[in-house]
């Protein structure tokens, strides 16, 4: 009987996301985002630059792409080139493959997004500031909620990728901005709340508190991982589900 | 109880495009092959019957059980898909011993040994799969099939990419499975490879059963139906003329590009055509059987 991770789908899934090219970006933007920081501790004078630019450069750009890279190739690779068939020619649940698969996705955009972005921090104000901490904090978050969305968004649809750039652009970027009621709905948001309620720090912008971000962080994980579990159980050939 | 596979009345639609019309058929212990033309609707029934596709309308168990939504099922089903695509990075051994952990065996590595030996990859098992040729991949995937000795096999297309030795070792194999009591269901679109393996084939034309049973009787159905051919002579008139007195001819006709002949008898027009030319000193310039593809032999099995 599998138990709900399936220890053999995590280790293929880490092989597999790590053996692609575009594992190249993963790491590419956490190496910019300690790069660029180093360059601002270096030049920088105004002291909310710390908070300023990770909170949104590394909420709105380098965690959300991350997460969406690797969130999206866990499961949605391969789905695409057909590999899923030999795993799903098992009598693995469901259930585990998505819970596994976005272990996997969590964990890897842990290490490449909340890591990095808990040393840029480290970097910015020192190791055991109040904003690294933070960061980390809210990168787990998000490494976790972004994630489940993306993972879902890969068993429902064969363009994941471009269906998560839209939610990140004009949901969280465009509407978030505008529409107050859409920080309800939007990871970045969560992230932000949870990391300033750590730092304490204003020039975050954070809109949510820590109570709301974990409860709406919660059923947002659940319910997408509930849905993909579900969608996966109908998968079909050529990636259709019905 | 015999482990049987039951379509009953299966259809299987894409908006409205029918892919599968109205299927019934039993699929007991042995090779039963699947034949038709490319995009007839093998692969549609395979993958009905994995449970990687539900039936718009009709029934569908294997051993007893719906395929659809039961992963449970691939305890005592062993699928070899037609895609090539498998964990490339991985070796085979990896890959079938991956394969026997999500079964949860006993002896994983022994299980996983035994099945590649049956397919004869021991010496290239260390190798990275990306490093296979097609006909390797095959038979690394039959071994991932094998793995769980599963009562049922499903293979789409297995012969693809082998060469003649490695088809002969997986015709034996499978034929070996078969006499087992296992129930093997591979589809095919060549008519040699059926021909050989199975002794029971299920004809599928256009999304339809068009010949169900023992493949000897559906064969001489095959060779005996009429057949067109197209000939050009020094005198197509004169040779028309001696043509239609046979009884193995049905019609000539005349055209710009030479006589279009249909024949009753395959064996009896190819022996006459030659002797009745010298004998009205006709010169034959080229003979073709025009309708050899497998498309028109089993749109005639549909019609008939």
């Amino acid at each position: 009987m599998s138990g709900v991770i399936n220890g053999v789908v995590l280790r293929i899934t880490y092989r597999a996301t790590m053996g692609r090219r575009r594992a190249l970006i993963f790491i590419i933007c956490p190496l910019l985002l300690l790069a660029i920081t180093a360059l601002l501790k270096a030049t920088a004078h105004s002291p909310v630059w710390p908070p300023e630019f990770l909170g949104t450069f590394g909420f709105t750009v380098v965690l959300p792409l991350t997460a969406l890279i690797i969130g999206t190739s866990v499961l949605g690779a391969e789905i695409d080139d057909g590999s899923i068939l030999h795993l799903l020619a098992t009598p693995v649940r469901r259930s585990s493959v998505v819970l596994t698969k976005f272990v996997a996705a969590a964990t890897l955009t842990a290490l490449f997004g909340a890591v990095p972005l808990y040393l840029a921090g480290a970097i910015a104000t020192g190791p055991g500031s109040k904003l690294a901490g933070g960061l980390l904090a809210g990168g787990l978050a998000a490494a976790v909620v972004y994630n489940a969305v993306f993972v879902l968004l890969s068993a429902a649809t064969t363009r994941a990728i471009a269906v998560g750039l839209l939610y990140l652009v004009v949901w969280e970027g465009l509407l978030g901005s505008l529409i107050g009621g859409v920080r309800l709905l939007s990871v970045n948001q969560y992230a932000l709340g949870i990391t300033n309620s750590v730092a304490h720090l204003h020039a975050l912008h954070a809109h949510l508190g820590l109570t709301t971000a974990l409860i709406m962080g919660v059923i947002v994980t659940c319910v997408a991982l509930a849905l993909a579990a579900r969608r996966l159980a109908s998968f079909s050939v050529k990636g259709d589900a019905s | 109880m015999t482990t049987t596979i039951e379509l009953s009345n299966v259809s299987r639609w894409y908006g409205n495009v029918v892919a599968v019309n109205d299927v019934t058929m039993t699929i007991g212990p042995g090779v039963t092959g699947l034949l038709g033309p490319n995009g007839a609707g093998k692969s549609t029934i395979l993958h009905m019957i994995s449970g990687f596709l539900a039936p718009s309308r009709g029934q569908l168990t294997v051993a007893g059980q719906p395929s659809w939504r039961n992963p449970d099922l691939f305890r005592i089903l062993g699928l070899v898909p037609e895609r090539d695509s498998v964990y490339a990075f991985l070796t085979g051994q990896e890959f079938v011993l991956a394969t026997a952990r999500l079964h949860g065996l006993a002896d994983p590595a022994a299980a996983a040994g035994q099945a590649i030996g049956l397919v004869e990859m021991g010496d290239a098992a260390g190798r990275r799969i990306s490093t296979y040729s097609k006909g390797m991949r095959q038979r690394i995937k039959l071994a991932a099939a094998l793995v769980h000795d599963p009562e049922i096999i499903l293979l789409d297309e297995p012969f693809n990419g082998l060469d003649p030795r490695q088809r002969l070792h997986m015709m034996s194999l499978l034929d070996s499975l078969g006499t087992q009591g296992r129930v093997i269901l591979f589809s095919s679109h060549i008519l040699e490879e059926v021909e050989r393996l199975s002794g029971t084939i299920q004809v599928i034309v256009g999304g339809r059963l068009a010949a169900s049973g023992d493949f000897r009787a559906i064969r001489r159905l095959m060779t005996s139906r009429p057949h067109v051919f197209l000939v050009r002579s020094s005198d197509d008139r004169l040779l028309a003329a001696a043509l239609i007195g046979r009884p193995s001819v049905n019609a000539v006709e005349l055209t710009p590009g030479g006589l279009q002949v249909r024949a009753g008898d395959y064996g009896s027009f190819t022996r006459e055509v030659a002797a009745l030319a010298r004998q009205h000193a006709v010169s034959l310039r080229e003979l073709l059987p025009s309708d050899e593809s497998l498309e028109s032999v089993f749109a005639y099995l549909l019609a008939a």
